[in-house]
């Protein structure tokens, strides 16, 4: 456990140092988001909802690549941090392939240095994180030129972490060197430079280094907590060589109420002990053998506690408090069988999916603070494997996958029901509407036909004027009249008949002469007129338009969805019933690695328990014996001064 | 009983060796690496599911004539702490939000919060925005801000962004 946490630290420090980069600092190089949905989609991963994160930008994305000019769309001016978002909320969301995938397409694409480098650095992190070294430096050997300023130390420390990985401790040291004083890295550099020189065979340069590691300056939790450990292991590593009291020095810098608190408070009574000094280790057991009983270290100083009393010959004291250490043991030992047939029941799944654990983003705080149970008794022991850390976190995203399929699948029942609903409000009114709709629409296209007609005559007249074409209904009838007169005068050979053709022509004279003089002013109104019937055809036009659409969407409001609804509650269902399988044999492994830890555990304990047997009986016959010799010294003593 | 403290200097020790994670390689680290591979597919599945019932769900309950949609924003820089907003809409309560504090905090990092997702007739309308907060120096502060907005046949997109504690903006997307 202890060495799991110890380690957790320095992961915490490259993602810590990594993790400011993707959702929060990088908008600001290029200005503050400008798309909705792109700020949705931070809006969600800022809260750790990282699935809703991934739904919004995948949607925008895919949205983005389909519009036919990108520059126009509000998401172009931040596509460069979406694309890396993706990777990081996958990433995040324990997505490890498809993180990698998005981050190798950005590396792959045609983009700048600075952006690529960008690219191949989260890869590497990637790798790293899923143990892949060897392609973890390939992705960073790929980084050259220009590097980003805000990931430039992240990506050396990252280089040094793989390198120490790869077990080329002499790199690491070189690169790390270079890192020392980098603010975002305060206390991981100077930590990881000591443990660098250690595994180089450095021994005193590495003791130097975590000296200087555990003096780092720092308001901030995570860099205490290296810190602590720093001094945690330079205490250690000064216990190997027997340099007890020097030891001590480190071990109480440890802070009383860090990670690292039991740890060094255990290894600091040691230290003492092994250098005799027992009334000194005295000091530091007494305070952790009254802290909480199901931390390892609390039970090895319960035991280690009268041993240190036994050595200085308070026997009796040491026989009480092996007393208590047994009983306590003995209730410890209830609380893993407890924990163990609890687990065996099947309630330790029940309760890791309790909703109080959803409360804190953090797991391992949210199972401190869980209720005490038999099934949560020894959580914390058990957060600290990696291997029971991801499939925890397996198992609750795989419950949290279930709820959601869920509550969708009882959806797609209150889809149906509004659809229904719909149908049968929609399809007898919109009988109605469209019978009324048909008449009014075959009106609507003679006007329009009628306005076409007239409009082609104004452009026929603006090239080749025909005045006729602007008289008036009066003017018309009256031409028609002079010409049927004059039809009906033809062969007629009388005087009369010429008088009369001469007052016909005179009269279409005049109607010519009126339309020839007033033609410009005739065509200017007609044009006039023709100009406002085209507005009144234009509100038409838009009415008929609302009408169209308003009538569309009452359909689509109802129709079309069969298919898709029923496409989507099958595939619902398989991948509800594909969770489910998931979760059983997810939820089985984190039973078998609990119940494999707690029984070991178990054994620990025994084992103890059987050492503080022997030692109790030893403690109570040396006390016995102490009492009987001091009793005969007293009665010799007695009997002399008799004499 | 010193063979306790080699049992705690190992286990402190074994912090020195340095290996990422996923090193292990016994029996069910195997099968729980497999099992990882498959969550993440089962995650990728259920993922595209969303997408697509995202979209059917939008075109359901808010078909594009009718659909409006108010995001709400906070000014880069800004950091002054909003406790609660209340939208009305022509007159009418449409939402009610109170923040907690990863929410303000998401806000503040750039995020863009929907706050309201709903139908309206096209046509001319009026939005009133209410904020109730504590400004940076821990006063308490509300302002209430009206806007008119005209809807159209297209969705309508509206933002909030709020560039101070009495600075209420409201702008088309």
């Amino acid at each position: 456990m202890r060495a799991s946490t110890l380690f957790g630290v320095i992961v915490f420090g490259l993602a810590a140092s990594s993790a400011a980069g993707p959702f929060s600092n990088d908008e600001s190089a290029e200005g503050t988001v400008r798309d909705l949905y792109f700020g949705e989609a931070i809006f969600y991963a800022h809260q750790g909802h990282f699935f809703e994160a991934l739904e919004r930008l995948d949607a925008e994305l895919g949205q983005h690549r389909a519009v036919d000019e990108p520059a126009l769309d509000s998401l172009y001016h931040n596509l460069r941090e979406a694309e890396f978002s993706v990777g990081d909320f996958e990433l995040n969301y324990r997505m490890h392939h498809r993180a990698g995938r998005a981050i190798t397409a950005v590396l792959e694409g045609a983009v700048d240095e600075a952006v690529r480098n960008d690219a191949a650095y989260r890869l590497a992190r990637i790798h790293f994180q899923k143990g892949q070294l060897e392609d973890a430096l390939h992705a960073l050997e790929r980084i050259q030129g220009r590097v980003p300023e805000q990931i430039r130390d992240d990506v050396e420390f990252l280089r040094a972490n793989v390198y120490m990985g790869l077990a080329r401790h002499a790199d690491a040291v070189a690169v790390l060197r270079r890192l020392q004083g980098a603010e975002s890295l305060n206390g991981f550099a100077e930590y990881n430079l000591g443990i660098a020189l250690l595994e180089d065979g450095r021994r005193q340069d590495a003791l130097e280094q975590l000296e200087r590691a555990g003096q780092v300056e720092s308001a901030d939790e995570p860099v205490l907590a290296i810190r602590d450990k720093s001094n945690l292991v330079l205490g250690t590593l000064l216990v190997e060589s027997e340099q007890f009291s020097e030891a001590q020095r480190f071990f109480d810098r440890v802070r009383l109420e860090g990670p690292f608190s039991n740890t060094a408070l255990l290894a600091s009574g040691w230290a003492a002990a092994t250098g005799e000094d027992f009334e000194r280790a005295v000091v530091p057991w007494s305070l952790l053998a009254e802290r909480d009983a199901t931390d390892a270290a609390v039970q090895e100083a319960r035991l280690a506690l009268p041993y240190a009393y036994g050595q200085l010959d308070v026997h009796g004291r040491a026989a009480l408090i092996y007393g208590t250490t047994l009983e306590s043991f003995g209730g410890e030992l209830q609380k893993l069988d407890a924990s163990i047939a609890s687990i065996r029941e099947g309630k330790f799944l029940t309760a890791l999916v309790r909703e109080e654990i959803k409360q804190d983003t953090d797991w391992v705080i949210r199972l401190r603070s869980l209720p005490e149970s038999p099934e949560t008794y020894y959580l914390m022991e058990l957060s600290a494997s990696h291997d029971f850390q991801t499939a925890l976190q397996n198992y609750l995203d795989l419950e949290d996958l279930r709820k959601k399929l869920a509550s969708w699948l009882v959806n797609f029942d209150a889809f149906d029901d509004m659809i229904g609903l719909r149908s049968e409000y929609y399809g007898p009114v919109l009988l109605d509407v469209d019978a009324e709709f048909r008449e009014l629409d075959s009106r609507m296209r003679l006007r329009l036909e009628q306005h076409r007609l007239l409009d082609e005559r104004l452009q026929h007249m603006l090239v080749a004027p025909q005045p006729e074409f602007l008289a008036t209904a009066d003017e018309r009838l009256t031409a028609e009249r002079l010409a049927e007169l004059a039809s009906r005068l033809e062969g007629v050979d009388t005087s009369e008949a010429e008088v009369l053709r001469q007052r016909i022509r005179r009269l279409q004279g005049l109607l010519t002469f009126a339309l020839r003089t007033e033609y410009h002013e005739r065509l200017g109104e007609f044009a006039r007129h023709l100009e406002e019937l085209a507005e009144a055809i234009q509100v038409l036009s838009t009415q008929y338009e609302a009408f169209v659409r308003t009538r569309q969407a009452a359909v689509h409001s109802y129709e079309g969805y069969e298919t898709p609804i029923s496409r989507l509650r099958r595939r619902v269902g398989n991948a509800l019933d594909e969770v489910n399988m998931l979760m059983a044999r997810q939820g089985h492994l984190l039973e078998i690695v609990a119940i494999d830890e707690l029984t070991a555990r178990r054994e620990r304990l025994e084992t103890y328990q059987d050492q503080a047997r022997y030692a109790l009986a030893d403690s109570y016959d040396r006390a016995t014996k102490a009492r009987v010799d001091s009793g005969t010294t007293a009665a010799t003593q007695a009997s002399g001064e008799g004499r | 009983m010193q063979k306790l403290f080699k049992t705690t200097v190992l286990s402190i020790l074994m912090c020195l060796s340095w290996a990422p994670h996923g090193s292990a390689q016994n029996p069910s680290s195997e099968e729980m690496r497999s099992l990882d591979e498959q969550v993440q597919e089962i995650k990728s599945d259920v993922l595209g599911i969303a997408a697509e019932l995202s979209r059917l769900e939008e075109r359901l309950l808010y078909p594009s004539n009718t659909h409006l949609a108010v995001f709400v924003s906070i000014a880069e820089g800004e950091k002054f702490r909003v406790d609660a907003m209340q939208i009305n809409i022509d007159g009418r309560l449409a939402t009610h939000y109170i923040y907690g504090f990863k929410e303000l905090e998401a806000l503040q990092n750039g995020g863009v919060q929907r706050i309201y997702a709903g139908n309206l007739a096209t046509g001319a309308h009026e939005i009133e925005v209410s904020v109730s907060g504590k400004t940076q120096g821990g006063n308490d502060f509300s302002r209430t801000e009206s806007f008119a907005f005209s809807k159209g046949i297209e969705p309508k997109l509206l933002g909030i962004t709020l560039a101070g504690p009495e600075t209420i903006e409201l702008g088309d997307w």
